[in-house]
């Protein structure tokens, strides 16, 4: 399974290294979405610094839309869907090297999304351990997730327009676990912070349990 | 000589349809069988069938050993599908993409270059994404997946369409080459005297079953090999 995974990360980075759609679309979208946000919100700098947290997961969220979106973009054509069944890559192999490599355009964009803030909003994190473990809890959820419904949808003609709506309710836990937790991190109260992750790491847990169970299932019907 | 593929009275669905009603097939290591029809006969439901992609629901569906009915998963890794589309990745070269196959399957490196050369991918070709190459080179480039995967079992569907006529002599090349290494190919098509030309046998299709049947021309295989995989490349 590891080594499977291993395979199918490394096909899908190159693939993303080649296509650069992470690059030019879905981090310039991140961006864009933080800053359309923050001109929603007006100038008032400590308006923008509170709710710094929520407009950073709320960009990561639909960044996480588009990049799931474009790992199964990659596997829509049904030559490339039965080669990934007949290669005799186990399922669970796939549904972890494709959530790796969801996770780590993620973490490319929560950095820009980062330095975003920082500038643009004035945000001062005080606790960086506790985001940083955070971020990594709710992209493993965020990847996991998105990449379970991204098979369940990925067989339908109407997969572009289901997904968002499969996917953020059920990551709604993460938007509002991860933002308590990032802005627990802004103000240092780390006691706060840590109970959040109490519900950040079952989440992600849970969805790379379920994902390695089911995605052969949903690798047949999708 | 081992039985490849053995189907009785074989119902299938794709989805919730029905795809082959009642198909008949034996095809021994060795031999190629090519399947005639009119479209919608049941040409690559047959082939999806005998790869483990479609459901078998009754009758008797036996490949490379395995019960397509509780052995589909062995049954994908054992056999080599050239489907309608290319199952290619449009941002990785071909050689890439051969390799992704190979390393895939738990198979040799070793392969993936001789199967390139076969397939006349060679310097700049082997070089090139996927999206750039030509559509005749795409399935010569699909082709070389197979190959270099050394499946006992080759599923063809319709793998002249789109070649020019060396790329057509070349396929019917290797698809005579790895008959005689031992491995059984049943391949689709629309030109019944190609077809005949590279089989031993002719199959026709009607309603998802076999409505005829008519000896092809290829020499019948110098030396009968056992099932194992064959390795040509």
């Amino acid at each position: 399974m590891w080594r499977d995974a291993l395979l199918v990360l490394g096909k899908d980075v190159r693939i993303e290294l080649r296509s650069r759609v992470a690059l030019w679309q879905v981090l310039p979208f991140a961006v864009l979405v933080l800053v359309l946000f923050g001109f929603a919100l007006g100038p008032g700098q400590h308006a923008l610094r509170s709710a710094a947290p929520g407009l950073y997961w709320l960009a990561v969220l639909f960044s996480t839309v588009l990049a799931t979106q474009r790992s199964f973009a990659i596997e829509s054509g049904e030559g490339t869907r039965d080669g990934l069944r007949l290669s005799g890559i186990d399922p669970a192999g796939v549904f972890l090297g494709k959530a790796a490599a969801v996770a780590l355009q993620l973490v490319a964009v929560q950095v820009v999304l980062g330095a975003g803030i920082v500038f643009l909003f004035d945000v001062h994190i005080a606790t960086w351990w506790l985001a940083i473990v955070a971020s990594a809890l709710a992209t493993v959820g965020l990847s996991a997730a998105g990449v379970l419904y991204g098979a369940l949808s990925a067989g339908l003609r109407v997969r572009e327009t289901l997904l968002p709506l499969l996917v953020l309710p059920i990551v709604a836990p993460v938007l509002i676990a991860a933002s308590r937790a990032w802005s627990a991190a802004v103000v240092g109260t780390v006691a706060s912070g840590t109970s959040w992750l109490k519900i950040l790491g079952p989440f992600a847990a849970v969805y790379l349990a379920v994902g390695v169970a089911l995605y052969g299932p949903l690798q047949e019907t999708g | 000589m081992d039985r490849a593929v053995h189907l009785r009275s074989a119902v299938a669905l794709a989805g919730r349809f029905p795809a082959l009603s009642g198909a008949d097939l034996d095809v021994a290591a060795g031999e190629v069988v090519a399947v005639l029809g009119p479209n919608g006969a049941g040409k690559t439901s047959l082939l999806r069938t005998c790869a483990g992609l479609l459901a078998v629901t009754s009758g008797e569906a036996v490949v490379l050993g395995c019960d397509l009915r509780t052995e589909r998963t062995a049954v994908r890794r054992k056999v080599g599908l050239l489907g309608h589309d290319a199952s290619l990745y449009d941002e990785l070269t071909a050689a890439e993409n051969v390799r992704f196959a190979v390393r895939a399957a738990g198979g040799r490196s070793e392969r993936v270059e001789p199967a390139l050369e076969r397939l006349g991918l060679v310097g700049r070709l082997r070089r090139t994404p996927a999206a750039r190459l030509s559509a005749g080179q795409r399935r010569r480039a699909a082709l070389a997946v197979v190959l270099a995967r050394a499946p006992a079992l080759w599923l063809l569907d319709e793998p002249h369409a789109g070649l020019d006529s060396v790329a057509r002599e070349l396929v019917d090349t290797v698809v005579a080459e790895v008959a005689d290494a031992g491995a059984a190919v049943i391949l689709t098509s629309h030109e019944a005297e190609r077809a005949a030309s590279v089989a031993d046998r002719v199959l026709v299709m009607s309603g998802g079953r076999a409505a005829d049947e008519r000896v092809g021309e290829r020499r019948p295989p110098l030396t009968a090999v056992s099932g194992g995989d064959a390795d040509v490349a």
